[in-house]
């Protein structure tokens, strides 16, 4: 499972990140945890307020942190579409 | 023998030993020149220490707090999907020049998202003028340094600073417009991502609610009127019943339409009910006790309650201490009003004294590059103007500082290029001027 967090690393992003990856740990998830904290890239991805968090290229969540209760319901829903794709 | 071997074995680490022998060595230089004895240097650390006690005592409790609150509610609870709507590519033009620049308040309160906002509004929403409007008044119309500028340095430079942000943010906002309008913006096929749609309770609930804060706010910080007869004096003669009435309403709307347990609610209120008939010369005790049981109640809700919580909480970890190191940098350069330190009054009083134009273009060229972190423009302008800086000088300063530094130059240049920027830069400095030198004149 492909992980975005995407915001230019103030201390909500930074947040982000680590309820993300609780919420991995907490799921037994393999997933790859990415950044995107390049303005241009930011601004590449349509993402107007950050943070945001992006599942599997998809963005989900944009301008405020999640609960780790809510980014779990979010990964276990792309993980439920990932094995019905396969 | 351990010692020994070590030493062959890292080469790589010695970069990093020479840096931490370069650390100690300028510590040692500079307390080996430490000038303690002359009297400005003895002088400019006491006005540190006494700046930093003054804003304790005078006005962390009723005045930050509640701000600190309020925005933590604004960042909660305000829908900013509805907000953004006016600033898509749909949206009529002169609405979303108005909207960006009172919105800063509701969607930046956190400082980093001004920039990627910044570049969406541009690229992929309303265009470069209600862009350019909402980055110039995002920092500038921050709820917290708002009320902060109006309790320190006065309700005249913090309402100029307020108005002068927002008309000043529309016409930077057009005049950029205007000068690269014949540029075609492309606008991305793909929509740009808005925040979620959350309703979670009707308008005017949300109003009610920031409105008792509000109440609160401006009620316990309800200054002594020279003179002790009029509506003013009146007014602070009651500000504490009716500050008590704004908070009373305030737990209504938690226990109405936030969930919050009237159990709780009373069982909060109850101890700074007693503590006020208690102590009714130190409301200081009650408030405090009243903010704790707001915080305990908070907690104990999951959900909003909480996410309420965190949003301020994330706030004052943020400001807190830079409101502190900016008051002790403040107070060891400029010292109080009327007292001296580091930074000689003659300085301010030459370069930036009076209301003369080149008063208030130097002020706006400083402003303009100079860093301030969030909130410390208070305790350096309250240090300047207690140094002789003159009224206009003083708001060309408001308004061009928190708004622009060298890094954030630097940033934007990356994103909107050179041109844009000089352009973005000459305005908000004629601007900040201009406003100062009127300001200054009729006040």
């Amino acid at each position: 499972m492909q992980l975005l967090v995407i915001g230019p690393g103030c201390a909500r992003c930074k947040t982000l990140v680590q309820f993300t990856e609780q919420a991995v740990k907490e799921l037994g998830l393999t997933a790859e945890i990415n950044k995107v904290t390049d303005l241009k890239q930011i601004m590449a991805l349509g993402v107007m307020m950050t943070p945001a968090l992006a599942v599997n290229g998809t963005i989900k969540v944009v301008g405020k942190v999640p609960s780790i209760p809510e980014i779990k319901s979010l990964l276990t829903q792309a993980a439920e579409a990932e094995k019905a794709v396969k | 023998m351990n010692g020994v071997c070590e030493v062959n074995a890292e080469n790589a680490s010695w970069g990093r030993e020479l840096k931490i022998l370069g650390g100690f060595a300028a510590v040692f230089v500079f307390l080996f020149f430490l000038p303690v004895g002359v009297p400005r240097f003895d002088n400019a650390l006491k006005e540190g220490l006494e700046l930093a006690k003054w804003y304790a005592q005078e006005h962390v409790m009723l005045c930050l707090i509640p701000a600190l609150f309020i925005a933590g509610g604004i960042s909660a609870f305000v829908n900013q999907a509805s907000v953004m709507r006016y600033l898509g590519p749909k949206a009529n033009k002169g609405i979303a020049y108005g909207v960006a620049s009172v919105s800063g308040t509701i969607l930046a309160v956190c400082s980093c998202t001004v920039l990627p906002l910044f570049g969406g509004i541009w690229m992929r929403g309303a265009g470069l003028g209600p862009a350019t409007a909402f980055l110039y008044s995002g920092p500038a119309i921050n709820v917290l340094a708002i009320v902060m500028t109006a309790r320190i340095l006065g309700i005249e430079l913090g309402t100029a600073r307020a108005i002068g942000a927002v008309v000043f943010s529309v016409v930077v906002g057009l005049a950029m417009h205007f000068v690269f309008r014949r540029e075609e913006q492309a606008k991305a096929e793909a929509a740009a991502e808005m925040p979620e749609s959350e309703v979670r309770r009707p308008l005017w609930q949300n109003v009610l609610f920031f409105a008792a804060m509000v109440g609160l706010l401006v009620f316990a910080n309800w200054s002594k009127p020279a003179e002790p007869t009029g509506l003013w004096a009146t007014i602070h003669a009651w500000k504490w019943p009716v500050a008590g009435a704004f908070a009373t309403g305030l737990a209504v709307a938690l226990g109405l339409w936030f969930g919050f347990k009237w159990r709780e609610l009373a069982l909060a209120a109850l101890p700074v009910a007693l503590l006020s008939f208690a102590f009714p010369h130190e409301p200081l005790i009650p408030f405090i006790v009243g903010c704790a049981g707001l915080a305990v109640l908070c907690a104990r809700n999951p959900g909003e309650g909480r996410e309420w919580l965190d949003a301020t909480w994330t706030l004052t970890k943020q400001i807190f201490p830079l409101l502190i190191g900016g008051v002790f940098v403040s107070g060891i350069l400029l010292g109080r009003p009327g007292h001296e330190a580091l930074i000689p009054s003659e300085w301010v009083s030459q370069s930036v004294g009076g209301n003369s134009f080149l008063a208030n273009f130097f002020s706006s060229i400083v402003g303009a590059f100079m860093y301030f972190a969030t909130l410390t423009e208070v305790p350096i302008l309250q240090g300047l103007i207690g140094s002789g800086m003159g009224k206009g000088p003083a708001l060309a300063l408001l308004l061009a500082g928190p708004a622009l530094s060298l890094p954030s130059m630097l940033v934007l240049r990356s994103i909107m290029g050179t041109k844009k920027l000089l352009v973005y830069v000459s305005l908000v400095v004629v601007m900040a001027t201009l406003s100062g030198w009127i300001y200054g004149a009729l006040f």
